[in-house]
């Protein structure tokens, strides 16, 4: 699928990945186009029903990002959605929904590069899984 | 079953208690909750394999809640509800005592540290059968667990059985029922019950005893005992964690540890 | 209209519902899965359980589906596009099968459905629908037709009955107008009528208590609030008994899809706390014991005085499908006989 443009949502928190994402393009560093960015207080804010609403929405992939370990702005945010994510991670690969297309990292307000090229990677991924049309088909299915 | 009957007549006697919680021989071979409440009628509780109910589920209801104080007949997984309850302030000590009956006899377990001695010497452990239910899963392709769960929740109604009997949905406001945004659609289509069935088996997440009730009470047999036995295992081998153990407890998914795995975190 | 009476064997029958296919109707019957039978689509006879003595579910998804489209709408431009249902798309219909019980069950669902305005699409899938049903060779403890006006070879309600007569006869009674065209389309699959007793092939279930009975108790426990939670005290209030009821028919409405969406019609239920709540927070029914009430009032006080047909047919879904075994049938016992 040579011109699949994924759509990516990237859930992040205002005080790092935000921040370092702000400095990708401040330093001038291009990266691939299909993200979306939606910026919450804090990792620990970003409950998985709004992982699902994105993909129901029409996301092919996700990228959810915070401050590293010991760097949240509220202290622990970060180390309590760290434990959610592990369970949502096993609740979805059980269910047989692709992990590969949800992408968790740390990216602190320093690292613009990172940010980048995590952008540019997991956008590589997503392409070559193609689009998740299984999923967005979901809601027609049963009305009668 | 005779000690159970003079145990529940000696209580309600005495006063200790205003209702004991137990089992009746109910429609269809199967037993049924009863609430007696004068020592007479105590001669129609039962104890047996039939007696499945987690009677848990009737301490969060406000008409069984101002009968006063209760005895409730407890299974394995009852108990565990009871401590997993208290944990999460849901529970006073002084409004219940746990009746366990027993091959000698009923033990009566008036506190919470009681209750959670007993629950210690206990097999908490998911069975044998449990676990090779899962391995099998784990097998599978990915492809072959995503059409399983969507035939099985294609079925799904939407009848929220599998919420009103779980003792640990509570909550009087259900996320299904926010609807300024709507979370959850209403509607009991393919997006609707996946979303439905994802939210429920996260929000019991660490929490589940396991005691097998949503599945039991669900109409069209979805086997939701699959979801909540592999976040319970998932628990267990991430955070070496199982709900229900203390009535004390951080919750494992409102704690965690510094050194939590994050080999999936870029 | 007359009844008509005719035979026919199972190897015409298997004939039967090849037709229908062929002539592109959709075919509904009970067809085990597991270890339960539900109404699903089926192609062949050979696909349709008979031995059993009830499905979980109703066939009322036939004429209120769980979900279902009443019109989409588009929005732009300040302006908004409505787009109603296309009604000659649905599809003609046999449910096959169904007990008589459930076939009376209609009756019920088009005095709610057609109550003051007429709807729309019900109406529509109603006419399209045609029901035959098969006579109840045997009934278990939670059956209770006999007690609300039914029976296990009753043709009220059906286009065409059938009874299984053994040895792969069927009796066929045609009942209706949509049951005599059923039969014209399709007349040498049929048999001559056959002098057989149908009543020893039927089902014995015992006439427990009387419907009016209820109905002139009911009148007068509405305050009785000791009673009703007495009596509902282990129900943990699902939508369980609502949803496998084949008269049963609250709905909700719901809007997906934003600017340009469908509006939907789900299935709802008066057991639900959320049914009742008002926007200002009340709760005119805030406890489980006064919605258990207006289940039974509604079914046996309200719809007989208001509609003139009972809300139950009693197929004793309800009961099977409780997680708590809350067996409406004893209720209603104790209703009928404790308060007279
Ligand atoms: S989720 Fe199911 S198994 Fe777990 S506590 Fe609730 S009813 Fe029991
Ligand atoms: S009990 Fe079963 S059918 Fe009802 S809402 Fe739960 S999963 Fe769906
Ligand atoms: S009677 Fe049974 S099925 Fe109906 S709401 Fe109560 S518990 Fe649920
Ligand atoms: S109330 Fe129960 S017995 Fe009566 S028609 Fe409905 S499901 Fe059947």
């Amino acid at each position: 699928m040579p011109d699949f443009q994924p759509k990516i949502v990237a859930f992040v928190c205002n005080w790092c990945t935000y921040a370092g994402a702000d400095l990708t393009g401040t330093s001038r560093m291009k990266y691939s186009p299909q993200v979306s960015i939606i910026r919450f207080p804090c990792t620990g804010r970003i409950d998985f029903m709004l992982l699902l609403k994105a993909f129901a929405s029409g996301a092919d992939g996700i990228i959810v990002s915070g401050c590293h370990p010991n760097d949240c702005h509220y202290s622990s945010g970060n180390f309590h959605a760290r434990r959610r994510w592990i369970i949502f991670r096993g609740l979805l690969d059980f269910l047989g929904i692709d992990v590969r297309r949800v992408q968790f990292s740390w990216v602190s307000a320093a690292e613009g590069a990172k940010w980048a090229q995590l952008v540019n990677e997991t956008s590589e991924r997503i392409r070559e899984l193609g689009p998740f049309a299984g999923y967005q088909r979901l809601r027609g299915l049963g009305v009668g | 079953m005779n000690a159970l009957r003079e145990k529940a007549r000696e209580l309600l006697a005495t006063k200790t208690v205003q209702v004991v919680i137990g089992y009746a021989p109910g429609s269809g071979g199967a037993a049924r909750a009863l609430f007696v409440r004068e020592a007479a009628q105590a001669g129609e509780l039962v104890f047996d394999e039939t007696c499945l109910q987690n009677l848990a589920a009737y301490l969060m209801k406000p008409e069984v809640r101002r009968l006063g104080r209760a005895a409730l007949v407890a299974r394995p997984a009852t108990l565990r509800t009871i401590l997993q309850l208290a944990a999460e302030n849901q529970l006073a000590e002084s409004s219940l005592l746990a009746l366990v009956p027993g091959a000698d006899g009923v033990l009566s377990l008036s506190t919470f540290s009681a209750i959670e001695a007993h629950v210690a010497a206990q097999d908490n452990d998911l069975s044998a059968a449990e676990k090779s239910e899962l391995e099998k899963f784990a097998a599978m392709g990915l492809d072959e667990r995503r059409e399983f769960w969507q035939e099985q929740f294609s079925r799904c109604l939407k009848c929220y059985a599998c919420r009103a009997a779980c003792p640990l949905c509570y909550c009087t406001r259900c996320t299904v029922e926010c609807n300024q945004p709507q979370w959850i659609p209403v509607p009991a289509h393919d997006l609707g019950n996946l979303e439905w069935n994802v939210m429920r088996a996260m929000h019991l997440a660490g929490r589940c005893t396991n005691c097998g009730d949503c599945s039991r009470a669900c109409p069209v047999g979805i086997p939701l005992y699959l979801l909540n036995q592999k976040l319970c295992s998932d628990v267990l081998s991430s955070f070496n964690q199982r709900s229900g153990m203390a009535a004390r407890a951080d919750h494992s998914l409102s704690t965690f540890k510094p050194d939590d795995p994050e080999d999936f975190i870029r | 209209m007359e009844t008509e009476k005719r035979s026919i064997q199972r190897e015409a029958l298997a004939k039967l519902i090849e037709q229908w296919c062929r002539e592109g109707k959709r075919v509904l019957a009970p067809r085990k899965s597991g270890d339960k039978v539900d109404f699903d689509r089926v192609t062949s006879l050979s696909e349709v359980s008979f031995d059993h003595v009830q499905t979980v579910q109703s066939p009322k998804s036939a004429v209120f589906p769980r979900v279902e489209e009443l019109f989409s709408f588009r929005s732009a431009d300040g302006q908004v596009e409505v787009r109603d249902r296309e009604l000659d798309i649905l599809p003609e219909t046999v449910v096959f099968g169904l007990r008589p019980c459930d076939a009376a069950a209609f009756a019920a669902l088009e005095a709610i459905f057609n109550w003051d305005a007429p709807d729309r699409l019900f109406t529509a899938r109603r006419a399209r629908t045609t029901l035959v049903a098969v006579a109840c060779s045997r009934a278990d403890e939670y059956c209770f037709c006999t007690s609300v006006g039914g029976g296990p070879g009753a043709v009220a309600g059906s286009d065409i009955l059938l009874t299984d007569l053994g040895q792969g006869e069927f009796l066929a009674e045609i009942a209706s107008a949509k049951g005599r065209e059923m039969l014209q389309a399709a007349d040498s699959l049929f048999g001559p009528a056959l002098d057989a007793d149908k009543e020893s092939r039927l089902a014995k279930p015992a006439a427990v208590f009387a419907a009016d009975a209820v109905a002139a108790v009911l009148a007068g426990l509405f305050a009785d609030t000791a009673f009703w939670e007495e009596q509902s005290r282990r129900c943990v209030g699902c939508g369980a008994c609502a949803y496998v009821c084949p008269t049963c028919a609250c709905f909700d409405i719901q809007d997906e899809g934003g600017a340009s969406g469908k509006r939907l019609r789900c299935w709802d239920s008066c057991g639900f706390g959320l049914f009742t709540l008002h926007t200002s927070g009340h709760n005119p029914r805030p406890l489980q014991s006064q919605r258990w009430r207006q289940r039974l009032m509604h079914k046996f006080s309200y719809m007989p005085e208001r509609q003139g047909v009972l809300g139950c047919v009693g197929c004793g879904r309800c009961s099977r499908g409780c997680p708590v075994d809350m067996n409406i049938l004893e209720h209603l016992r104790a209703i009928a006989e404790a308060r007279p």
